[in-house]
């Protein structure tokens, strides 16, 4: 399991401010912190304050790519902004995200086809989260399928099942774990699965605590990649502990730190 | 939907280690060798590339072997008192594409050779042969600790591989290694941990990835070859899933293992179901070295030249792509 760098979206104060300033640095400051963390994607939202949703991801993907050359997830609501960041991206990006709706899903999987990028898809629709797993495989085998009809090889696809905070939806857990299951049995070759892990504990005293029980368990069932904090030295020790445990990785005295190198 | 072929997709490959050094490069070697670089599981070429064919060397003794069987005095007897000589009639009379010299004079229970006149023996089989060359100590690591680093010197800029480095000793020979640019065998007891944790341990001392030669230690068939085997098989997975902490190419003592077992060596007269004790050897030997070759081994240090001479065939037909490649 691999983690795409959540930290540097407009939700946060301070990438907030940055863009509001047009001042790179604490960008770029994220980009660098994260990728040394631990980071193989690193996540770019503008957040809800950019009053230009194209001009602000185009320059959230120049000022992340003047110091890092890691991959970019590209993440809005907004395809315009995606497309526009696709345009200059140096290497094959992610589009965070797609629902299973018509005619987005159109949109977005020709979009990824045309520049070679990895799609997100979210297992829900118009009707919003399901409340149960069966509901959820359903969105995603019809995801799987639409994707497949446009040509996406199932690597390129990551499932995202959709975490909801513990404190609030505790009954999603269990369900969302079952998902990842079901979509790696559902389908062959399977679709990837992805999760933005750190919803599981929003608005929670143990924040990171959470975090990492949460990637261990996501491990055990099938997760390959979370949006998650890369700056979080045990939670990465969790993963890569998790996937010892799982035979994900063949075991040596100094499998921490060589799986915090191969990140990179 | 359109048929596809569903094939293996690996993330990663073995990495090419180069052995041996030209005169431009800075050894005097007439040529190198490469091994490893196979992105697929051995000899899957409908799943990948596999660059470099894997290679067969011949064992040679800086002291004459007195436990080994007599029917190497047929090929080896005039040669056995000359490294220099014994490695010559190796290339040229039974094709080995490079030679591995076992300084077995320097175990102090034995010859206890000094590593000058170690370093001496190696100068000479340098200059014998134009083709690259391993170099193994005597196995007590006291000992080899001290003659090891005075071969690397003595052949700086020959780009030898030198073994072996174990788990509890592997620091000064990594050193050697370093400074007078050498390759460099890393060997653990049939143990993928260990033989992880070791590649660790010598790239941390910043030797790189590209001059480690894994030795897994191999049985022979019958003597628990299956577990030599599996240990490979895991390694190649791990390397073609990205793990490159165990993506080496690997070399296995084939002649040695097979040699020492009474399959090999009894002869007819004391089980006289089990045929001429020399085929027999050769075909157990073949064997090994076959199984292993499927296992991903890739330099597989033979004993009796006509075995060599038939894995050597095998390797040249297992190298030919398949009609699923088309």
């Amino acid at each position: 399991m691999f983690i795409i760098g959540e930290r540097i979206n407009g939700m946060f104060k301070d990438i907030a401010q940055a863009i509001r300033d047009g001042d790179p640095r604490p960008i770029q400051e994220w980009a660098i912190k994260q990728e040394a963390g631990g980071a193989r994607y690193l996540d770019l939202n503008t957040g809800p304050a950019a009053k230009d949703q194209v001009k602000t991801m185009r320059w959230l993907v120049e000022k992340t790519q003047e110091v890092s050359n890691l991959p970019l997830a590209l993440d809005s609501t907004n395809y315009d902004a995606i497309e526009a960041g696709l345009e200059i991206c140096k290497h094959p990006a992610m589009i965070n995200s797609v629902p299973a709706e018509w005619p987005k899903m159109e949109r977005v999987f020709t979009m990824a086809l045309k520049y070679n990028a990895a799609v997100i898809g979210l297992a829900m629709n118009e009707q919003g989260i399901p409340k149960d797993a069966d509901t959820r495989v359903a969105l995603a085998m019809e995801l799987v399928a639409a994707a497949d009809s446009y040509g996406i090889p199932m690597e390129d696809l990551y499932i995202d099942p959709l975490v909801l905070p513990c404190n609030v939806g505790q009954d999603h857990g269990p369900e969302v774990m079952q998902t990842l299951r079901q979509v790696k049995l559902l389908a062959d070759p399977a679709p990837r699965t992805v999760v933005g892990l750190s919803n599981i504990s929003q608005g929670t005293k143990k924040r990171e605590l959470i975090n990492r029980i949460f990637a261990a368990m996501g491990v055990a069932n099938g997760l390959d990649a979370a949006v998650a904090d890369a700056c979080d030295p045990e939670l990465i020790e969790a993963i890569a502990t998790a996937r010892i445990i799982m035979n994900l990785d063949i075991y040596c005295d100094s499998y921490v730190e060589l799986y915090r190198k191969q990140q990179k | 939907m359109t048929f596809r072929a569903v094939k293996e997709k690996y993330r990663s490959k073995v990495g090419e280690v180069i052995l041996g050094a030209t005169k431009s490069q800075g050894g005097t070697r007439g040529h190198t060798i490469t091994v490893g670089g196979e992105s697929a599981l051995p000899f899957l070429h409908f799943e990948g590339e596999i660059p470099n064919r894997p290679v067969v060397a011949l064992e040679v003794r800086d002291v004459a072997p007195t436990d080994w069987h007599a029917c190497f005095s047929a090929y080896y007897g005039d040669v056995f008192a000359d490294p220099a000589a014994w490695a010559k009639k190796c290339v040229d009379e039974f094709a080995a594409d490079l030679i591995v010299l076992h300084l077995e004079g320097a175990d102090p229970d034995g010859k206890d050779a000094s590593p000058e006149d170690c370093a001496k023996v190696v100068r000479n089989v340098l200059a014998a042969v134009e083709c690259p060359l391993v170099v193994f100590g005597c196995g007590k690591a006291e000992k080899d600790n001290k003659v090891l680093p005075a071969v690397a010197e003595a052949a700086a800029g020959e780009n030898l591989l030198i073994g072996v480095a174990e788990q509890e000793n592997y620091k000064s020979l990594t050193a050697a290694c370093m400074v007078h640019k050498h390759n460099i065998i890393a060997q653990s007891p049939i143990d993928i941990n260990i033989c992880k944790q070791l590649n660790i341990l010598i790239t941390e001392m910043n030797l790189p990835a590209n001059r480690i030669v894994i030795d897994p230690t191999i049985a022979a068939v019958g003597y628990g070859l299956e577990y030599g085997y599996s240990i490979m098989e895991r390694a190649r997975n791990g390397a073609l899933q990205g793990d490159s902490m165990l993506a080496m190419p690997m070399i296995g003592n084939v002649g040695y293992e097979v040699w020492k077992i009474k399959e090999a060596n009894s002869s007819i007269e004391d089980f006289p179901g089990w045929g001429q004790q020399e085929t027999r050897g050769i075909l157990w030997e073949t064997t090994t070295a076959t199984a292993l070759l499927q296992g991903g081994m890739n330099i597989l240090v033979m004993r009796h030249p006509k075995a060599a001479a038939l894995v050597k065939e095998n390797i040249a037909e297992l190298m030919q792509k398949s009609e699923l490649e088309n």
